[in-house]
Parts: C-alpha cells; structure tokens; sequence
C-alpha cells in the first residue's frame, strides 16, 4: 500500500495547479487520474469547441500563454496541448490510467482504493471536475422513441444528428453554441430558454473577459456575495470563442433563423410545452447584463480606462415575439432530435466520507471540506467568481495550500509522523 | 429608513431555518367550495399546512363566485377567471413589496392593472381547437418609488422570477380530481 502527504484525484488543470503548489512547499504528493493528463478535455467535449476565455487568460502557478495570439481562443487540441506541457513543466507526479473507486476515513487521513492499489494519505484534493454528468431533466424518459435523444455531453458534431429539426434544451453556453453550430449545418433549431446570462463578447473594443478581469469582477470572492448557493449554480456566460469574436446572445442565434420559446416544462403524448416567463427571463437576463456594463462603465472611468477605449453603449433588447410558443408538437414539427444543454453535475460516486449535504454537494467553506485535510479544487464560484475559469486556478490553489500545508503542520489532530514513517 | 412593510429580516431568517429543515417547508394550501345556486358558489379557506403542523388563518375569508348576467347568470361574485387574475396580480405585488424592501428602495405607490384575454368560444364548445383559458395575460405596473427606471423594472422581473402563482400560471400543474 502506497502514501503520500497529500493525494491529489484528477490530472486537470486544476489537480495540477494543486501539484504545483504543494511541490513549491515540498509536500509529497501523488495525482491519480483516471485516464490522461486532461482527460475531459481529450474525451467529454465536442469536436469545434474553443475555449471561452482568451489565450493570456490562461495563467497558472508559474505558467502562462507564450503565443503571439493572446487575444485568440484555444482549440481543444491547443488547450490539451497546454494542460500537458503543464504536466511536464512541473513534474507533475500523475498515476494515470488509475481509477478512484473507493474514499474512506483512514484515521487519520483517507484510504483511496484504485483499480491500481490502495493509497493511504494524510489530506486528499478532489479535482475530478465539475462536469462529470450530465444533468437531464427526469422528463427526458417522455420523448417518444422516434426522436434521438442526446446529452450536450455526448454531442460531437452535427453530422451525429439526422437530417431535420432540432431542439436544443438550454441557453448556457453549451446550448447557445450548439445551437449556432447544428443551425448552421442545416437542420433548424427551436431552442428552450430558462434563465441565462447574456454578454457581449466585446464591448468598448475589449474582450468581456479583460473587463471582467480588470474591473475585479472574476476577483469577487465566495464570502463576499449575498447568495453564494444561488451564485454557484448560476448558469454560465452566453459565449463563443471564435475567430471573428462573434456575440452569441439570442438576437444574434434569432439573425440566423434559430427559433425561441420558454423553459422546456414537460412532455405529453409527443408534445413539448414550454414556459409562458420566456418574456421576463429574457428580461431579467438583459437587466442583468446592463447592470454589468454599468459596473464596467464605472470602473473605467474611475480607473483612467475611460480615454483609450470608445465611449460607452447599449445593446438592443432580446427580441421576444408576442406570444411565444407553449405546445410544440415534435412530429408536426418535425423535429429529429433533442439535445439536452441542461446543465453538469460531479460525480462523487466513490466518495465515502459523510460530507454531503442537500442535494449531494459536498459541504464546504471555500474548497476546504468539513472532513479534515480535505479539499476541493475547480468547481463554478469555489472561492472566486473565476474559480470555473482556468484561471481561477491559480488563487485557489495557492489558497488551499496553504490552508493543507498548515494542517499538516499542526502539532496534534493529524498524522504527519505518521505519514512519514508510511514511507 | 425604508419601510415598506415587509419584515425582510423574518424572511431570511426564515430561509434559512428552511434550509437547515427542508421538511418544515412542505406546506399544502386548500380552499372549501360549496355550490349555492346556478353557478353561484360559496369558498372559503381557514386552515393550511406548514412549519411542520396546522396552522390557521386569524379569520376565515370567504369568496363568493358566479358569472356575470351577461352568461344569463346572476352575477353574485367575482368570476373564477377573475380570481385566478386578483390571484396573480396580488402574488407579483406582494413579490414587489418584498423585493424592494430587501433592495432598499422606499416604495410610494404601486398599482397593477391585468387583463386576460379569452375567446369563449372554448368553454361553450363551439371550436375545439380554442383553449378554455386565456389566450394571454397582461400585468400593467404604475409604479412610485426612490428608484431609478432600470431598478423598478428589476423589482418587477425579480417579483416574477419568485412568483408562486406567476409559476403555476406559466408552467403545467397536475391536477387530480377525485369523486368521494
């Protein structure tokens, strides 16, 4: 049986920010993953999928975009490529093709059993992701088996689909950009619309993400916002990275012929039904996103930005029709195939360790969980808003260290002789 | 000093007992009706479930309903569609006092008008493919407030985006009859 101070679960960007960290304070550690070196990445993703942030936006411990296109938008084979130089540059200690099937309290520390042997270790950092599953609404088992069904986690390309309709279930990013894509390839879509966060990808001739990040909005930390449930479930940006900085709101997916009704609220004898709050979610989504531009306007002047970028200016409101579709019936509508944009889930599955709380989330403070010595790393809003972003990872992390180093150094409650003596 | 009215501080106390208890939020709201003569009828609600146990109201409200003497009927009440609407425009308004006693803007006046269209050619079963319901409903808002445009219209989106009724009139319900 194999030790280590520290037991890292996932060799992403976030597991190996964790990695980087811990070697800087020289606190032996060992990453277990599953497959690769950014699995999900290489796996869980579709094929034209670029990352939404910009290449500089990619900083992590002692790592950064060295490319002359700062301004573009990583390709997945681009960001897998920097996720694994990473990997190399650091050292980084990665068991890979090594899967976690069992967590336990060791007493003290955790025993992590793998199909590849069982580990013991004083603290544990789960960095197994935020995306795991997919989550479907339970209606999803109505459809009628006639019409293809699949998750924004099994989508690849269009050509995956059959010719004719699709509806394209939620207005994340996932939903806004598969939409545009499967629209594009010439089967129509209908997309169902609950609440989303709607942004410009430019505004005032700079990228949303350098507002958001100058302005200190992606800094706001976890203990600072008035509901930090509620803003870790909020739905990501409506956004695409792309070559042309392409917008990829509503009004722009409504331009090319996509069609919109509510929030898909159940299915009957083959017929969809959609929300009737379409309007005010497109509302709130619009009130939402001046409310942005006005902080950004703010900081601008105040920071001196104001001169060197053009003045400040709105955009047209979401286009709603009058009465938008409740009742769609599939066949008459001929619609082949939905695809389920619905939202991720982790999977803790193998965690035995009694640290969940409503709904299986892990219960925790910023990342650090009420089981001692144990962590979380690279979930939406953990401890900053940009904690979802890749490079929130560099904060946290260097947080969590910290915290993880002085808990193995504490004289009583833990094990580090131990530890050592396992060696 | 904002004072709306609303005891904002009872209300987050009060999410965040239900959050710890999740239990103790399941509550069942009910309402008695008794057929008077035509489509006259008598409603009343007193008790309803909550917080773990029965619960009453200070009094017991009654609600006579009947249809106007143009359907030939006598008009002792207000109609059921009526209801349904002094339903919806009371739930957002009492959502819009909440609101903006949490959001700290002092409200003045606050005035909603709603409409709801329907063709009766539904109910009278002269063409199927017309809805019973409204075709429609439209909430007006005059409101008075120390707020800026922007923020009133937030108070109204966000009055919605919590509405129990704004809910179960824009989202499918079961419904369950049963004969005893």
């Amino acid at each position: 049986m194999g030790s280590a101070a520290a037991i890292i679960i996932g060799a992403g960007h976030a597991g190996l920010a964790v990695s980087r960290c811990l070697s800087d304070r020289s606190i032996d550690h060992l990453i277990l993953e599953r497959g690769e070196v950014a699995n999900s990445w290489k796996t869980e993703r579709w094929d034209s999928l670029r990352l939404l942030t910009p290449n500089w936006q990619s900083r992590l411990p002692g790592f950064g975009y060295q490319g002359n296109d700062p301004d573009g938008f990583r390709t997945m084979a681009e960001t897998i490529s920097f996720i694994e130089d990473y990997a190399n540059l650091i050292s980084a200690p990665v068991q890979t093709h090594t899967t976690v099937q069992d967590v336990s309290f060791a007493d003290p520390g955790y025993k992590v059993k793998t199909d590849q042997g069982t580990w013991l270790c004083q603290t544990l950092v789960i960095a197994s992701g935020a995306c795991n599953k997919a989550s479907v609404p339970s209606f999803a088992k109505y459809l009628p088996p006639s019409v293809q069904s699949l998750s924004s986690m099994q989508y690849r390309n269009p050509e995956q689909l059959e010719q004719g309709g699709v509806l394209v279930v939620g207005a994340s990013a996932t939903g806004t950009q598969i939409a545009h894509e499967v629209h594009q390839s010439g089967r129509p879509v209908v997309m169902a619309v609950g609440e989303h966060v709607r942004v410009p990808r430019v505004y005032r001739d700079r990228d949303i993400k350098w507002w958001m990040d100058a302005a200190g909005v992606l800094d706001e930390r976890y203990d600072e916002v008035d509901n930090i449930v509620r803003a870790r479930s909020v739905p990501s940006l409506q956004l695409i990275g792309s070559r042309e900085r392409m917008t990829l709101d509503l009004n722009a997916l409504r331009k090319i012929g996509v069609r919109f009704a509510g929030r898909l609220a159940g299915i009957n004898g083959g017929k969809v039904q959609f929300s009737g709050a379409f309007k005010n979610i497109c509302a709130l989504a619009d009130l939402k996103m001046g409310r942005l531009l006005d902080l950004i306007d703010e900081w601008a002047l105040a920071s001196g930005t104001n001169d060197e970028v053009p003045p400040p200016y709105r955009f047209a409101p979401t286009e709603v029709e009058d009465s938008p579709t409740l009742i769609m019936d599939l066949s008459e509508k001929n619609i082949r195939t939905v695809i389920w944009a619905t939202g991720y889930l982790p999977d803790y599955s193998w965690l035995n360790v009694p640290v969940f709380g409503r709904k299986g989330r892990i219960r925790h403070d910023g990342g650090v969980v009420e089981a001692k010595g144990m962590y979380l790393m690279g979930l939406p809003f953990l401890r900053k808003r940009k904690s979802s972003l890749i490079d929130g990872a560099h904060d946290d992390a260097t947080d969590l260290c910290d915290h993880l180093s002085a808990y193995l150094d504490e004289p009583s409650g833990n094990s580090s002789s131990e530890g050592v003596l396992c060696k | 000093m904002v004072n709306n009215g609303v005891n904002v501080a009872a209300l987050l106390e009060a999410r965040e007992a239900l959050t710890e208890a999740p239990e103790a939020a399941q509550f069942k709201w009910r309402a008695s009706c008794e057929w008077k003569n035509g489509t006259h009828s008598h409603s009343t609600v007193d008790s309803f479930y909550g917080l773990g146990e029965e619960q009453r109201h200070r009094t017991v409200y009654s609600f006579d309903a009947d249809h106007p003497e143009v359907f030939a009927s006598e008009d002792n009440g207000a109609t059921p569609v009526e209801l349904v609407l002094v339903g919806l425009a009371s739930c957002l308004t009492a959502g819009v006092a909440a609101v903006a006693q949490h959001r700290d803007i002092q409200l003045k006046s606050v005035k909603a008008t709603i409409e709801g269209g329907m063709d009766v050619q539904g109910i009278l079963g002269i063409d199927s493919d017309v809805r019973n319901g409204f075709d429609g409903i439209k909430v007006t808002y005059d409101i008075d407030a120390d707020a800026t445009p922007e923020e009133i219209r937030a108070l109204v989106a966000q009055s919605q985006k919590r509405s129990a009724v704004y809910d179960i009139v824009t989202n499918p319900t079961n419904v369950t009859v049963e004969v005893n």
